[in-house]
């Protein structure tokens, strides 16, 4: 058996999946790949199931807003760690700001039933076959995603603190 | 105990009962609302939020050192662990390497602050089966280990201990006697408070086979710290990712077999033990050189050169407005928290500020699994449930 590392995780991943893959980067030695989002379920499942790999733990799902990447301004990310061979793998979905469905991968992952619930709470991504999708943190009547970049933190209309000098 | 509910068709009789969210008995903000069947609980649903703060937003828009104290915010009874977590972050991000005198210092510090979280814990856990006397006892201990966090930076309880880079002091003469004596003296009272429950009947009774869960769904559940090692999983981020020169020392991670409240009480228990050690060891070993590393755009310099060299005038005042650059990427760092593995996954676009930080906080993943813990149970187990669990309303809402 080889050894399970960022290169042989890789080309497991290439294998399976190369036509859904976007982009694979390798930050700080923790491999990233960018796949497209309909593959979410399908993509862990693999890994969660791979008899070497054996992704079993979900560390953090969390979401991320870019408003200028047009098409894909929404994105889920995913911290998954094998704890048998101590690897850790980053998987972004983008998606459109108008149509921010994913699928839930709850039926993997029981620890993401609230993470998602967070990331739908901040960002409005809607995650389908979630079994109770509604918000967590925050108040129930609340009707926008204050986590997106169009939120400023304070009143963009006081003009008592002028930040101007001073970066954003 | 499942065998008492078998009849679901009553649905009608249930009894709503609003446990929290300003309970006396849930330590914090928590509400559950339970379905009762007499004093078995057949439901539970829990309630998030009423103390969220937006840390995440909120540190969207500050300069990284403005960070530190919302990380004291999030597990407060363990502060410094989450300081230096985020200092750690920081220093992975801009690649910089701290010297081993600045790991040993930050490890004393930790492991002080997890001895503190455990203490707490476990007394609490005491106080929810009755025994208030271990809880008023070893709370004389966390007020000593609070005072040797007021001797290195000033505060107590959210301590924003520490810089980017490495600690704002060294460690005083005097603080390094407190240490000393604290580690002389702390065996005999852990001894004591051991005495006290560890073989007690009632706290046996009380707690054996309360709250259990296996091994796997722990894990799927996302369990960490603790908690999970008490299921038998030996997941510790200090000996898995070793992070702050930890592979320098020697110590062992306890595990228990069933999961259940009293294997998670007898698991810090034994990690106290082992911050006992860990101390020691790097009180001994302490290595002499600098505090801090050299990092001057984010290290912020001692008073006395701001006020008498130009050059630090202007790092200080750059570091104080956030002018400095950070570079582009996005890091991903965990140290292991009082309750679980805290992580942070820090998004740099370049600018001042984070474009985005999330907290992965522990107690708030393996919360969801509380349901599933104290179905079946009776209302009084699930209290015991709860405290032995560690959560902390700070760090559940952020």
């Amino acid at each position: 058996m080889s050894e399970v590392n960022n290169a042989f995780l890789l080309n497991e991943l290439q294998e399976q999946f190369s036509a859904n893959i976007v982009s694979v980067e390798e930050p700080y030695g923790m491999l990233t790949i960018e796949i497209n989002k309909d593959i979410n379920l399908e993509l862990i499942t693999f890994l969660n199931k791979h008899p070497q790999i054996q992704m079993q733990f979900l560390t953090d799902v969390c979401g991320i807003h870019h408003p200028e990447l047009k098409g894909k301004e929404l994105a889920v990310i995913y911290h998954l760690h094998s704890l048998v061979n101590n690897i850790r793998l980053r998987i972004k979905c983008h998606m459109p700001i108008d149509a921010p469905q994913i699928n839930s991968i709850t039926s993997i992952y029981s620890a993401a039933n609230w993470q998602e619930r967070e990331t739908f709470d901040f960002f409005g991504i809607e995650f389908m076959g979630h079994p109770n999708l509604k918000r967590i943190l925050n108040v129930d009547e609340m009707d926008y995603f204050p986590m997106r970049k169009e939120f400023p933190l304070e009143d963009p209309t006081r003009t008592d603190k002028n930040d101007n000098y001073f970066g954003r | 105990m499942e065998n008492t509910i078998t009849d679901f068709d009553h649905k009608n009789e249930y009894t709503k009962l609003n446990l929290g969210p300003t309970h006396p008995a849930t330590h914090g903000i928590f509400q559950n609302i339970l379905t009762m069947d007499g004093e078995i609980i057949v439901d539970a649903e829990q309630t998030c939020g009423y103390i969220h703060r937006a840390f995440e937003k909120i540190a969207e828009h500050r300069p990284f050192y403005q960070i530190t104290p919302l990380t004291d915010r999030l597990n407060y009874c363990s502060s410094p662990i989450n300081n230096m977590g985020w200092h750690m972050t920081v220093e992975k991000l801009l690649g910089v390497q701290t010297p081993k005198r600045v790991d040993y210092m930050r490890v004393i510090i930790m492991e002080l602050a997890r001895i503190s979280d455990h203490l707490i814990c476990n007394s609490v856990i005491g106080v929810d089966v009755g025994a208030l006397t271990g809880f008023t006892y070893v709370f004389q201990w966390r007020e000593k280990i609070y005072d040797i966090f007021e001797e290195i930076c000033g505060a107590r309880l959210t301590t924003n201990i520490g810089r980017i880079g490495g600690l704002e002091r060294d460690f005083s003469p005097a603080c390094i006697q407190k240490i000393r004596e604290f580690l002389k003296e702390f065996p005999a009272i852990l001894i004591e408070f051991t005495k006290l429950l560890e073989r007690n009947r009632i706290f046996m009774d009380r707690t054996i086979g309360v709250g259990g869960i296996s091994a796997e769904r722990a894990l799927n559940y996302g369990f960490t710290g603790p908690n999970l090692r008490a299921t038998g999983v030996d997941y510790d981020v200090r000996a898995m990712n070793p992070y702050c020169s930890y592979n320098d020392f020697d110590f062992i991670i306890p595990v228990g077999i069933n999961g259940d409240t009293y294997d998670r009480f007898m698991v810090r228990q034994q990690e106290m033990w082992e911050s006992h050690k860990i101390i020691t060891q790097a009180l001994e070993n302490l290595p002499e050189g600098k505090y801090f590393a050299e990092v001057p755009q984010f290290y912020l310099p001692p008073k006395e050169e701001v006020y008498n060299n130009m050059e630090a005038l202007i790092w200080h005042f750059k570091i104080v407005m956030g002018e400095a650059d950070v570079p582009l990427g996005e890091v991903y760092h965990s140290v292991e928290g009082g309750n679980g593995e805290l992580g942070f996954y820090l998004v740099s676009d370049g600018g001042r500020a984070a474009y985005r930080l999330h907290f992965r906080r522990p107690s708030f993943i393996y919360y969801q699994a509380y349901t599933e813990m104290i179905k079946g149970s009776t209302l009084s187990d699930a209290i015991v449930t709860l405290s032995s669990m560690n959560v902390i309303a700070g760090e559940l809402d952020a």
